[in-house]
């Protein structure tokens, strides 16, 4: 206990749980108040009826759905990430999968929240799950909503677990360095860790089957969510492509939320000596060949239905293209292609500050991608006597606003109860410079050196 | 052999009067939203008229389509609902169950024709308007969806009248509100699985087509398209 007790490593990652200053309060309360004004519009929602919402005959999906689907594709920055650097063995990973898989858990959360808020009726949403009930049906299980809810439940536990599991070590730091009733929390969530030989190697052995396991998961959750659309006969909804096309933007923008969040830790919790530019820069190619993919679905989607000249889509192409909603394509395409690919092309301009600007882009631009997708297909449906617009409302744009606020909050009361880079991982990599590189049989040896 | 309703509308004789939209909100308690609402999109029309026009003024061609729901045999809006609100019943009238429905709201974005409408707010009716609400037809409550029913409350009890007088429903037996009040007769209603009623007759007109036919819905409703009486060849 003794060797811990001196280890800088250790001191440096479990400090900002030990020690919070007025800055944090204030940031804290701050959120919380946003997150609480977001509960009190949706309560105005629930009793006055989803009216006040802006969403209108035809256009029966907006702000909630837009949102509904960029947070889920968030979620896609964590455990996808982690799980395949971990499986590929990067050493470089190792800082960066907690606060990557963490984003996952809230991200899923906030995103599953938004189908319940935009429902008719939001207490009734537990008729999703099959149960014998006096109704005595059964969900309907060609419907796509229905497979979003299993899917989702399903990522959100995996992703749990995923999250948990390399905690237990950590948990068992804390606790074998406080005292008292923080001492028997962390006893608890340590699960009994003594870091024996057996210990170590289930742990191993459980995180490589999860990563192997959560991979298709995630890629199945975004693809059923994909299929939301492209399984209803919608003109620009109904698309092949949309299946590996929202899988692509997901990871596109959960790698700019990651980007963006590593670098408000590195800043905010002093972790420059653990996060290192290297980390951005890794990321950040990343992130570029991700806009290069995400420029080439659009470019592949956007071609198909010009070239096949339906009248329909073509409603909806022009709509998007050069008419009503032509100023926020044309930005999102701005945010996505042109300035990442502009930026992160060029070693000179990849530097932090660039990096995270081209993420914060990222982000605006992936959530108007998908308000794209949702608004003008349905604004323009086959018989033109129905066209539609729609407008968001406050009410909408203030619980969308409180979401940002809630992932912020959740983010840093998680860092301030859980270690956000995982000691023992570090200590397994020995810290070595993420860009040397490391030979397999001192990393093996190196995990055995860690036991506390 | 069981039922199966179907509609035919003859727009060569629909006059864009309107009437049938007033009968169906009448008859179905079909609340109206006022300007401000309406103007959001707000608006419920069970059955709307569409106009579309072609050429400029004075030379100006007015097409009226009568647009409800087509109770697709191969219905969009019921495979996506999630609580089975949207069903198909034996008799081929695509119902809405309103006390299953949650509101997601997905049937109306699968719905090629737009002809499913949501309640974003409770119901309400102007004093005295409330007085007039049909009593065979159930208020909806906020959140749920609602459309055409081919006035399902007429149908049942058209098939209780005939067996109370112990004989078979004859065509023409049941009227929904929109086929009552057409004045120039121009909708017209009855069992496509009888091969003498009209409509069914009708439906195999050659002048029938069935609204986006090409979508594959298969709709029980059959438009007769309007002839073409001024074109010189046909003189």
């Amino acid at each position: 206990m003794n060797r811990t007790r001196n280890n800088p490593l250790a001191d440096d990652l479990i400090r900002p749980l030990l020690h919070t200053s007025v800055w944090f309060y204030g940031a804290v309360l701050v959120l919380a108040t946003i997150v609480l004004c977001g509960a009190a519009a949706w309560a105005y929602q629930v009793w006055y009826g989803i009216g006040v919402a802006g969403i209108n005959w035809p256009v029966f999906w907006g702000f909630y759905l837009t949102n509904f689907v960029f947070w889920i594709g968030i979620s896609h920055a964590g455990t996808l990430i982690s799980a395949i650097l971990r499986l590929v063995n990067a050493r470089w990973r190792r800082p960066v999968t907690r606060c990557a898989e963490v984003i996952t858990v809230f991200a899923l959360m906030i995103g599953a929240t938004f189908p319940i808020i935009h429902l008719g009726k939001p207490w009734l949403f537990f008729w999703l799950a099959p149960y014998p009930s006096a109704r005595e049906i059964w969900p309907n299980f060609r419907s796509p909503l229905v497979w979003d809810f299993f899917a989702i439940n399903t990522y959100l536990t995996g992703s749990l677990l995923f999250l948990i599991l390399p905690m237990i070590p950590d948990f068992a730091v804390i606790r074998d360095r406080s005292s008292g009733l923080r001492r028997r929390i962390y006893g608890t969530l340590a699960l009994g860790w003594q870091g024996t030989t057996t210990q170590w190697h289930r742990l191993e052995a459980a995180m490589q089957i999860m990563a192997v396991a959560i991979i298709p998961v995630a890629v199945s959750v975004h693809t059923i969510v994909s299929f939301d659309f492209s399984m209803a006969h919608v003109p620009m909804w109904h698309s092949t492509i949309f299946g590996p096309y929202f899988v692509a933007g997901a990871i596109f923008s959960g790698i700019a939320a990651l980007i963006i969040a590593m670098a408000a830790l590195r800043r905010t919790l002093r972790l420059h000596a653990y996060l290192h530019p290297l980390h951005f820069d890794n990321l950040a190619k990343l992130l570029l060949l991700m806009s290069l993919l995400w420029g080439y679905f659009v470019f592949s989607e956007r071609l198909t239905v010009w070239y096949g000249n339906q009248p329909s889509e073509m409603a909806v192409f022009w709509a998007t293209q050069r008419g009503e909603y032509a100023s926020l394509y044309w930005t999102m395409v701005f945010c996505n292609f042109i300035i990442p690919v502009g930026i992160l092309s060029f070693r000179r301009l990849r530097t932090l500050p660039g990096i995270v600007l081209v993420s914060c882009g990222v982000l605006v631009g992936m959530w108007l991608e998908r308000f794209l997708i949702i608004v003008p297909g349905l604004a323009n449906k086959p018989l033109s006597y129905s066209w539609g617009t729609y407008s968001p409302q406050p009410t909408e744009i203030v619980i969308m606003v409180a979401t940002f606020a809630a992932m912020a909050l959740l983010y840093m009361l998680f860092s301030k109860v859980v270690p956000i880079i995982s000691i023992w991982e570090m200590k397994v990599g020995n810290q070595p410079h993420p860009a040397l590189p490391a030979d397999e049989e001192e990393e093996q040896q190196g995990l055995w050196r860690a036991r506390p | 052999m069981a039922h199966r309703w179907g509609m035919v509308v003859d727009l060569d004789k629909c006059t864009g009067c309107e009437a049938c939209v007033t009968a169906c909100h009448a008859e179905n308690n079909i609340p109206t939203a006022g300007a401000t609402e309406a103007g959001r999109g707000r608006a419920m029309h069970w059955l709307r008229v569409e106009r579309y026009w072609e050429g400029d003024f004075p030379d100006v061609k007015v097409k009226f389509k009568p647009v409800m729901c087509q109770h697709c045999d191969n219905a969009p809006c019921e495979a996506v609902c999630p609580t089975y609100a949207s069903h198909q019943t034996d008799e081929g009238l695509n119902a809405q169950v309103y006390n299953r429905c949650i509101g997601t709201r997905y049937c109306a974005n699968a719905c090629s024709y737009n002809v499913r409408f949501f309640n974003f707010f409770n119901p309400q009716w102007e004093k005295p308007l409330q007085l007039q609400l049909n009593p065979d037809v159930s208020v909806r409550e906020v959140g749920v969806m609602e459309k055409c029913t081919f006035c399902v409350q007429r149908i049942k009890s058209g098939k209780s009248a005939a067996k109370a007088d112990g004989r078979e429903l004859k065509d023409g037996d049941i009227q929904p509100a929109c086929v009552q009040s057409c004045p120039a007769g121009a909708i017209i209603f009855g069992d496509l699985n009888d091969h003498e009623s009209r409509a069914a007759r009708l439906t195999h007109s050659p002048r029938g087509t069935k609204l986006l036919e090409d979508e594959g819905t298969e709709p029980k409703v059959t438009y007769l398209q309007r002839q073409s009486w001024n074109e010189p060849d046909t003189q």
